[in-house]
């Protein structure tokens, strides 16, 4: 019986001390939505292996509201040790189910006080702008000018001769319809966006069909179409035929600034480790492989631009931005209200 | 009172076990999760709700009729005839069910085709036309055509003969080929996004767009829940009537088929022709679009951004071909289990295979999140994908094996158990190799659908392997030219790559005993 008794104590000690804490982990898990999972290669976490020994793992989630959900689903055994790629849209759903544990990285010194948010929940790590991208050829053989601002979008001719996508399916649908509440107002977005309808502008389901279904670029009938301040720089970098120009360029009205934050997830067994891996991201060195890896801005300012990103690039002046609380409170309401203007 | 078999428990534990670990359990837990919080005020939501429901099982209705129709004519020429060929299109026609959807669905709108219910009905005709063709296929080319032959000399018509012989005799594979293009369509997801436009919406978008998108997952749970009512009293339909209407017509092993005379000569050709030209018009589209610059030889050169695009080629492999074994060895147990077991236990079995196939991806995605992490963290793990492919492929093999397993006269196993026959030895002799070629077009299923699969495998976390259809959804998901050609490259490859496994499933024996 004594024998039994100090085995199970003996067990019960071990099993206290676990994974020890202090020391390091042999790898890290990062759990990051498609888009940034389908980009990352061998190279891209090397340094930080090189600089700490510990390896890094990622894990494809679906998209950033996939990723979010199965996050809260899994938050009291978790998938991960590090969640990458919540924006402002998903911020509020991931704080209010409590998934993340505060960090304060010393590198969030070299960071725009813009992108910094209220709380130490999540560390931004980059940016991006959800824009109107338009065919140049398509508006040059037109002799139709670019449009300069969302208004001149009310007139059919430009209405319909823009594809938007769907606010619920698509993330870069939904920051659209945000810059044009962030632009008019609540009392009256729908009023431009009933203009919009009775203009003839397409809705599609998600990027990939408005950007390679819909758009004059690709065989399609839209000159415009809701995409990213980046996508130009992709069209020279991704191109067929090595070009100089793009042969898109971006309207520069009703763009929508998204951030894309990182957190340590509550429940981690190295917390520590995890906010090294956080730091490492807003390190320079890995800030500035962020444009030509997934098409982003690094938060970072010390990091410098690479040449072909910079040449094709239009940073908006002032690009819309709500704030992630207003987006969580009436989010579903505003995408009810869209649906009811654009599916009567 | 019967003594318990124990070799037949253990035959029908090992599926049992399977599905309740894969299936049932991370369903119930999510759905007990999203209905602990549930306190619906169905405030004016009902309407919509009734609509969506109404429109999802219309839609799939009309869709598998139209399916079985346009299947016909192919499934008759390729069952009854031996012509050059045949195999080759008989593979062919299942190309459509490896491509991914947002490909097919740009090739469809390059042909102007989409915003309306026509579309998305002729993309589900093109979808699951295989899934008749072969499962009625593989039963038709083992109907004695002693039979035919009886009614003709006695004098009735052709049609006569059909609907009165061959019609009753086929009964069973028609209803299993409808209920599996039934499920599909009924759960349909991408087509009815990327075709339907904003108008239209099946309970799955809806619960996608609840449960992802909203953070409703009460009102998710709530959907699935109906989803899954519809799919089991369909399923709960479907194996009344199939038990009700299977016949022990000794089936001959598939025999020598004849050359086409008469008026076949000009209706063999027509059917299968026509239909092959039908589903490669959008083929077609995508391989013209394919060719821009040097999107081939982009495939074998190193991405900067997702690697070497053809190296998803052997992922994808990999997934299939353990896919479709753990598929084939767990489909056959649960179909003998199936066929031999009679009442409503056996009914229950048989319906809770078929589930995985009608079930929202979304809700078993995040099923397995839930209930997966332990005793073995599952969650993220490499296993994890191709037993998911599994769970989708089961019902293709149980489905092509049960019609063809209930077609042995029980008389027959009965004999060689009273010569002295162990059971085991029983289905060795008699089961196995009736069952075999049935078994191989369960076994090719399975494989195209983990090759093709994305959908559901995008609500699991898993490592950042990309297979292929992953690789071209990645490659669509970012800008240029250069990218979009190397997509419909790789999407190309794959169709090629479906035709060469799938011709080379076909010729696969198991051992000398596929014919007899």
């Amino acid at each position: 019986m004594r024998k039994t008794l100090a085995l199970l104590v003996m067990i019960a000690a071990a099993a206290a001390c676990g994974p020890d804490e202090a020391g390091t982990p042999e790898m890290l898990r990062l759990m990051a939505h498609d888009s940034f999972a389908g980009s990352v290669n061998e190279e891209t976490f090397a340094a930080f292996t090189d600089a700490t020994g510990i390896e890094v793992e990622i894990i494809a989630a679906g998209d950033a509201g996939s990723m979010v959900n199965q996050a809260a689903l899994s938050k009291d055994n978790p998938l991960a040790d590090v969640l990458f790629g919540v924006d402002d849209t998903f911020l509020s759903r991931a704080l209010d189910e409590e998934i993340f544990v505060e960090h304060v990285s010393p590198a969030l010194e070299g960071v725009g006080d813009e992108f910094i948010p209220e709380t130490a929940l999540v560390t931004p790590i980059d940016y991006g702008d959800v824009c109107i991208n338009y065919d140049k050829s398509w508006f040059a053989d037109a002799g139709t000018p670019v449009p300069i601002e969302l208004d001149q979008l009310r007139e059919p001719g430009y209405a319909g001769a823009l594809t938007v996508e769907h606010p619920a399916t698509s993330s870069p649908g939904l920051a659209f319809v945000l810059a044009t509440i962030d632009e008019y107002g609540e009392g009256a977005w729908l009023e431009f966006w009933s203009d919009l309808e009775s203009g003839g502008v397409g809705v599609v389901p998600d990027w990939d069909t408005a950007y390679y279904s819909d758009f004059t670029q690709y065989g399609g009938d839209s000159p415009m179409v809701v995409s990213y301040a980046s996508s130009p720089p992709a069209e020279v970098i991704f191109a067929t035929e090595p070009i100089d120009e793009a042969p898109t360029g971006v309207v520069e009205a009703g763009c929508y600034r998204q951030i894309e934050y990182a957190g340590i997830l509550a429940g981690t067994d190295y917390p520590e480790a995890a906010g090294q891996l956080i730091d490492f991201m807003l390190s320079v060195e890995f800030q500035e492989t962020v444009p030509l890896t997934w098409f982003v801005f690094p938060v970072n300012e010390s990091a410098e631009l690479p040449p072909e990103f910079v040449e094709n690039i239009t940073i908006p002046a002032d690009p819309a931005r709500l704030d992630p609380a207003t987006i969580a409170e009436n989010r579903d309401r505003w995408i009810d209200e869209w649906v009811a203007v654009m599916e009567r | 009172m019967k003594p318990i078999r124990w070799g037949h428990l253990s035959v029908a534990a090992v599926p049992a076990l399977f599905i309740g670990y894969f299936f049932v359990y991370p369903l119930v837990r999510i759905l007990t999760l999203g209905l602990s919080e549930l306190n619906i005020g169905f405030d004016g939501v009902e309407a919509r709700l009734f609509q969506i429901g109404w429109f999802t099982l219309w839609q799939a209705v009309l869709s598998t009729v139209l399916t079985l129709l346009a299947a016909a004519p192919m499934t008759w020429a390729v069952s009854q005839y031996e012509f050059r060929g045949r195999k080759l299109a008989t593979a062919l026609v299942t190309v459509p069910f490896v491509l991914p959807t947002v490909v097919v669905g740009a090739a469809f709108v390059a042909l102007g085709w989409r915003d309306s219910i026509g579309a998305i009905l002729a993309a589900h005709v093109f979808f699951n036309i295989a899934v008749v063709i072969r499962t009625v296929g593989a039963l038709w080319s083992r109907i004695d055509p002693d039979l035919h032959d009886a009614g003709r000399v006695l004098g009735a018509s052709e049609w006569k003969v059909f609907r009165t012989v061959t019609l009753p005799l086929l009964r069973p594979a028609i209803a299993a080929a409808a209920a599996i293009v039934f499920l599909f369509t009924f759960t349909s997801f991408g087509v009815v996004l990327i075709l339907g436009g904003v108008r239209y919406a099946t309970l799955e978008v809806e619960i996608y767009r609840q449960a992802v998108t909203l953070f409703d997952l009460p009102l998710a749970a709530a959907l699935a829940i109906v989803q899954l009512v519809g799919v089991t009293a369909t399923l709960y339909a479907y194996s009344r009537y199939q038990e009700r209407h299977t016949s022990t017509w000794a089936l001959r092993a598939e025999g020598d088929r004849p050359k086409p005379e008469g008026r076949a000569l000009l209706l063999v050709p027509v059917s299968v022709i026509g239909t092959l030209i039908a589903l490669a018009i959008p083929v077609i589209v995508l391989f013209a679009r394919s060719l821009r610059g040097a999107a081939y030889a982009g495939l074998v050169r190193e991405d900067p951004v997702v690697g070497t695009p053809l190296s998803s080629a052997s992922n994808s492999l990999r997934f299939a071909v353990i896919a479709s074994v753990i598929a084939v060895l767990i489909g056959l147990m649960a179909a003998s289990v199936v066929t031999e077991g009679k009442g409503t236990l056996s009914r229950w079995f048989d319906l809770t295979l078929m589930l995985p196939l009608g079930t929202s991806a979304v809700t078993i995605g995040f099923g397995f999140i839930v209930a997966l992490g332990e005793p073995v963290d599952l969650r993220a793990s490499f296993w994890l994908i191709p037993i998911a492919h599994a769970l989708v492929a089961i019902p293709f093999v149980v489905r092509t094996t049960v019609p063809t397993l209930r077609s042995i006269p029980a008389e027959t196993r009965e004999a060689a158990r009273v010569l002295g026959a162990s059971p085991g030895r029983v289905w060795r002799e008699i089961d196995l190799p009736i069952v075999s070629r049935a078994a191989l077009v369960g076994a090719a299923f399975a494989f195209v659908i983990s090759l093709g699969e994305f959908g559901a495998t995008s609500f699991i976390a898993r490592p950042a392997t990309a297979t292929m259809p992953v690789m071209i959804v990645r490659l669509l998901s970012r800008p240029g030219a250069g990218s979009f050609a190397m997509a419909l490259a790789l999407a190309v490859i794959l169709a090629a790559m479906t035709v060469v496994i799938v011709l080379w499933i076909d010729r696969l024996q198991f051992g000398e005993i596929g014919t007899f």
